[in-house]
């Protein structure tokens, strides 16, 4: 919503404050506003000039030197303007000041000066301006020439030294405001000045509007019925005949323009001005037009076609409201009017409409059909059906006053259940403890007579009138206290009451594990999208009847990029690295935490399993085993350890197949990890081995425990044993220490790898791998037929699998 | 007799002394242990004329012989410790190192800078005795508005650009369904913030990004009121943005709250002179917050007539923004390491 600072002052005649004071109020008081332009903000030293005498330039065929009448003073200035002619009226800029723009229409920020100087060797002491120079344009003034400087009408009253910029109504300032849905009312300007004024405490002008009308009888020429009484819960119209179209007077067209709208004649101004001022839309229809005498509000007909005064065609249903004739629909009931009952230069006769449609309705109709309009967009706010007449007759009111046709007398007014006022209780000390101030019930009341919200003394009511539809309660009455006592007069004080504890949820604790791991580990925390292309399956070599590609779809995605909901973590890691890759940054480590989502069942009936992944992914230096390892310390620091195992038969097809294995943990599948599959690396464009790891939340927060119990600190020596073996290839390194473990028994304190070896040295098939043992006693001091029984009952369990010591 | 050995000892000592105080080595020192110290050193030699010695004498003379060796040794120890010294010395003057050559660190990953922003924000609220709440990301429509005082149809829902799965489910545009949950809940008083990730139909661009993350805050309890809901905002706005942060508050509506209100701070930048910035305003826009509209707790169960409650939501990408100046939000989905690094 717009309007201009001197439309308010129409209805706020006191108010006297800058343009910056203005807004700053404004906004405290809950009208929000998002900027402001000046109009003249680039225009300086600019007045009315009449040429006095006009001579051909003596070295130049289109240029002229005028004697220009300031006022105080005659000048002389060379302009190249085809239109000049002695006697004109027209703003000069004086050296020294400054234009908005250029001749064709661009602007300059900041304006460009203008300084005495020579046109070809003649003096000149300004500048004659085009509207254009002056930073508006022909839409906004259309009776300035195409071509050529300004002339001010000789019937508009300005004489030469007088301020142009006054004159032309550009020393004027455009407000734009951030209206919220629940003050309709502020859609209007109207609406606004009254907040102005109860914001600066100043008086509130409405218009008066005096009655109109011949004496012939408006039912005379039209009949109107409703069909459809709940989409339109009222509807007004009257009759203008005699109708003679012209330019609006210049007052109008300079608001209009101060407003960004353009001035057309004096039937569609009085339509704009009358919807800017009251917030009321308005339709003029050619009565000539409208057969049988008749308008029929009701739903359109399933596959109706209609065209819109705009030339374009719309389908419709019968949802959608129309205005008919009778025999055909003339108009979108509060979208726009039809092509085949629009007022042309012919007009005799007019029909003038002002509706109130149900709000919802609109909104859901024009979207329908996918055309918004001005008159739709304050409809679907949900109007008040008391304010329909009021600008009726006001329209009717700027009709005669301008001489722009009859008004017949009457109106038709369909308005069965009309719209009662809103009645709150009154409750000052309701209103206090709710805002923690400690006002008086007479303050308050003053504070709402400022919006005329009247207190009924008798029922202790305040009674709201029905252009506020925003109050119920007694919390909305206590917002209009609010805004008016000022927010920032309200004390600051802290909730007292019962104390409550501060907490992580065990999840969250859990996730910040996950991170401070990552990051000693050299992981950075990277964040990705929550949906995806469903094209990432085929990317990830899932095959058709896997069941992450059971995805949710989204019905309204920004596009097929964006559309499911990923069932996987591991495409937005891929791409991370990807992106990483191509930018050529090297030895990237990251990670995410962040929810997969899995349907129970498709099309969605119930919310979806949200499982939150941890994710790390890597490309450079590190392999497989330091993936496990980043793995195995978040888990060993969640009280993950002892149940830890690892199975290479995961099946995921994004990996390589040698080298990917489930994380087990007691039995349950916690996550995975392995060594990204050259087809996928290949396809995500990431020329190095790259890793990843992902475990499963939802597995993992059962086992998952921040407990922690002391052992002790042995006391009795160690022995070590070294086993250096001949190992078949086949035989996994899980399986022959659990058996090292079975034979070692409760003694062997500690069982570490430190050497494995394929190669020339070690026969066809096997590996070599030597294991360093620990042996220690919690109770006594080891001897060493200890030890010996422990290392014959392993060497028993080796050789039983087919392993050698190495000689 | 015991007079000449007398001189002697005297003059081995003197000599010993003498010659050990200009010895520069460990092995010289060692020489001459073992030339008057040893098997065949001086003092040996004199201990073999001992049986020249009256026997009366003897004891006197021993005790002569031991304290010669005495101040020997002594010195010897004296010697020995001022030499470890010395060599301690010189090795650590040829160990001299270039302290500024550069600095060989551990490689540790960096936090994202929106979980850095949160768990500042949930460090504050839970210093205050809030609960950090999570609910689900795709909800009920009905939680996601309805219960929120957004009924089918009303503007609003059109106004938050939602993502639908179908006409029940959908990517939820805020936070606050979670609040609508622990409400329904019914434990009383509720003093918690929900953070999470939230979806709006925005097409990615420096300022905007269809899924973002909030962190709402609820408070309800008997007394609550909006010099409350001030306050305690005040306090989390100096806590995250400096203690000279001063706060405005401006009427608003949103359809949960009744009063509402925006929160603008004073910009940290410029500190409310006015700067690029603040877009020379001098004022930063931070949150929407009001006082928890009473149809809302009558949805989830609570006697308005009883209780009060306040709410606040915040962008916790546009406090990421403003307080590390990232001047495009695309890079907070890039993941690109060079601008992770930096946090």
């Amino acid at each position: 919503m717009n309007t201009s600072l001197s439309w308010i002052k129409m209805y706020v005649p006191d108010l006297d404050c800058s343009a910056q004071e203005y807004c700053d109020a404004m906004t405290l008081s809950g009208t929000k506003v998002e900027g402001f332009t000046r109009l003249d903000r680039d225009l300086e030293k600019i007045v009315v000039g009449k040429i006095i005498s006009l001579e051909k330039h003596p070295d130049s065929d289109h240029l002229v030197i005028c004697q220009v009448d300031i006022g105080e003073k005659n000048v002389q200035i060379v302009t190249g303007a085809p239109n000049a002619v002695v006697g004109m009226l027209t703003p000069v800029v004086l050296p020294g000041g400054r234009v908005a723009g250029g001749h064709d229409g661009t602007l300059t920020e900041g304006g460009i000066k203008i300084h005495a100087g020579k046109l070809r060797g003649v003096d000149s002491d300004g500048m004659m301006c085009s509207i254009e120079e002056l930073g508006s344009s022909r839409e906004f003034y259309p009776e300035a020439p195409e071509n050529g400087i300004y002339a001010f009408a000789e019937n508009s009253g300005v004489k030469p030294g007088d301020d142009a910029v006054h004159a032309l109504g550009l020393d004027d300032v455009n407000i734009e405001y951030e209206i919220t849905s629940n003050r309709v009312d502020c859609y209007s300007v109207i609406g606004i000045a009254r907040e102005a004024a109860a914001t600066f405490d100043k008086k509130f002008v409405l218009p008066e509007v005096t009655p109109t009308g011949n004496s012939e009888d408006v039912n005379d020429y039209i009949q109107v019925e409703v069909e459809a009484p709940e989409l339109c819960p009222r509807y007004t119209a009257r009759v203008v005949k005699n109708i003679k179209l012209a330019p609006s007077p210049v007052w109008m067209q300079r608001r209009l323009a101060a407003n960004g709208i353009r001035p057309i004649n004096n039937v569609v101004d009085i339509t704009n001005y009358v919807m800017e001022e009251y917030g009321q839309p308005m339709h003029a229809y050619d009565l000539d037009t409208i057969s049988g005498h008749k308008i029929i509000v009701k739903r359109a007909q399933d596959g109706e076609k209609f065209t819109t005064l705009d030339g374009n065609e719309y389908t419709l249903d019968h949802t959608i409201l129309t205005i008919n004739d009778a025999e055909k629909a003339v108009g979108l009931a509060g979208i726009m009017g039809g092509e085949n009952s629009m007022i042309t230069d012919q007009v005799h006769t007019m029909l003038f409409e002002a509706a109130c449609f149900d709000g919802t309705n609109i909104r859901l109709s024009s979207r329908k059909i996918g055309h918004q309009t001005d008159a739709s967009r304050k409809f679907d706010k949900g109007l008040d059906p008391n304010n329909a007449m009021e600008a009726m007759n006001r329209a009717c009111q700027l009709i005669e006053e301008f001489s722009a046709g009859e008004v017949v007398g009457g109106a038709i007014d369909i308005y069965p259940v009309k719209r009662e006022e809103s009645r709150v209780l009154f409750e000052p000390d309701k209103i206090n403890s709710l805002l923690g101030t400690a006002l008086s019930a007479k303050q308050m009341l003053d504070y709402l007579a400022k919006v005329e919200l009247r207190y009924d003394e008798k029922t202790n009511e305040i009674v709201a009138p029905t252009f506020r539809q925003d109050i119920h309660r007694c919390c909305d009455i206590a917002e209009e206290v609010a805004r008016f006592f000022g927010y920032n007069n309200i004390p600051t004080t802290l909730p007292r009451g019962e104390a409550t504890t501060g907490k992580l949820s065990f999840k969250n604790r859990v996730e910040a594990k996950a991170r401070d791991v990552a990051e000693y580990c050299g992981f950075s925390q990277g964040m990705c999208y929550s949906f995806e292309s469903p094209k990432v399956f085929d990317r990830l070599l899932l095959p058709q009847d896997d069941v992450h590609r059971r995805a949710i779809q989204i019905s309204n995605p920004l596009g097929e990029d964006f559309s499911v909901m990923r069932t996987t973590s591991v495409n937005g890691m891929l791409v991370s690295l990807s992106t990483n890759y191509n930018r050529r940054n090297k030895n990237v480590r990251l990670y995410e935490l962040g929810n997969i989502y899995i349907p129970k069942s498709l099309p969605l009936t119930e919310l979806p399993d949200e499982r939150m992944q941890f994710t790390l992914g890597m490309y450079g230096e590190g392999d497989f085993y330091d993936m496990k390892g980043v793995a195995e310390e978040f888990l060993g620091q969640i009280g993950m350890h002892d149940r830890l195992e690892y199975d290479a038969e995961a099946g995921k097809p994004f990996l390589h197949p040698g080298r990917q294995a489930n994380i087990i943990y007691d039995g349950k599948i916690i996550g995975f990890l392995g060594e990204v599959h050259p087809l996928v690396t290949r396809s995500y464009g990431i020329g190095e081995r790259t890793y990843l790891a992902v475990l499963d939340f939802p597995e993992i927060l059962p086992f998952a425990t921040f407990d922690r119990k002391y052992h002790g600190i042995a006391r009795f020596p160690a022995v070590s044993r070294d086993l250096s073996m001949v190992v078949p290839k086949n035989i996994q390194a899980a399986d022959l220490e659990k058996v090292i473990r079975q034979g070692g028994g409760a003694i062997l304190e500690e069982l570490s790898l430190f050497d494995i070896y394929e190669g020339e040295q070690v026969k066809d098939g096997y590996k070599s791998m030597a294991y360093s043992l620990v042996f220690r006693s919690r109770e006594r001091t080891l001897e060493e037929a200890d030890i010996n029984t422990a290392m014959n009952r392993i060497l028993k369990g080796l050789s039983d699998m087919g392993i050698e010591l190495r000689q | 007799m015991s007079d000449g050995m007398k001189e002697k000892l005297d003059s081995i000592v003197f000599k010993t002394l003498e010659k050990m105080q200009n010895v520069k080595t460990t092995e010289a020192l060692n020489e001459i242990r073992v030339s008057v110290l040893g098997k065949k050193g001086e003092l040996k030699e004199v201990m073999k004329g001992m049986k020249d010695v009256a026997p009366e004498d003897r004891p006197k003379v021993g005790q002569m012989v031991n304290e010669a060796r005495d101040r020997i040794e002594s010195k010897l120890a004296e010697m020995r410790q001022r030499l470890d010294q010395e060599k301690m010395e010189r090795q650590m003057e040829g160990e001299k190192i270039d302290v500024t050559l550069p600095a060989r660190k551990a490689d540790i990953g960096h936090r994202h800078p929106n979980t850095i922003a949160l768990e500042e924000m949930e460090r504050i609220f839970i210093g205050m005795g809030y609960e950090v709440v999570e609910g689900p990301e795709i909800e009920w429509d009905e939680y996601n508005f309805t219960k929120l005082n957004i009924p089918p149809n009303h503007p609003a829902k059109d106004e938050q650009d939602t993502f639908y799965i179908n006409k029940d489910i959908v990517l939820r545009t805020q936070t606050s369904p979670v609040q609508a949950r622990r409400m329904e809940q019914g434990k009383l008083p509720i003093r918690m913030i929900s953070p999470g990730r939230v979806f709006r139909a925005d097409e990615v661009d420096a300022t905007h990004s269809p899924s973002f993350h909030q962190v709402e805050g609820l408070v309800v309890d008997k007394n609550i009121t909006f010099a409350d809901l001030k306050g305690t905002l005040e306090q989390f706005a100096r806590e995250i943005f400096g203690p000279d942060t001063k706060t405005k508050f401006r009427p608003h509506h949103f359809p949960f709250t009744e009063p509402s209100a925006e929160m603008d701070v004073s910009c940290f930048k410029c500190g409310g002179k006015g700067c690029r910035f603040c877009k020379g305003e001098g004022w930063i826009e931070i949150l929407g917050c009001g006082m928890v509209h009473p149809h809302v707790l009558e949805m989830c169960g609570i006697d308005p007539e009883e209780y009060t409650g306040f709410a606040f939501g915040v962008g916790l990408e546009r406090i990421a923004l403003l307080k590390y100046e990232i001047d495009d939000m695309r890079l907070l989905y890039e993941n690109d390491i060079r601008f992770l690094k930096q946090f």
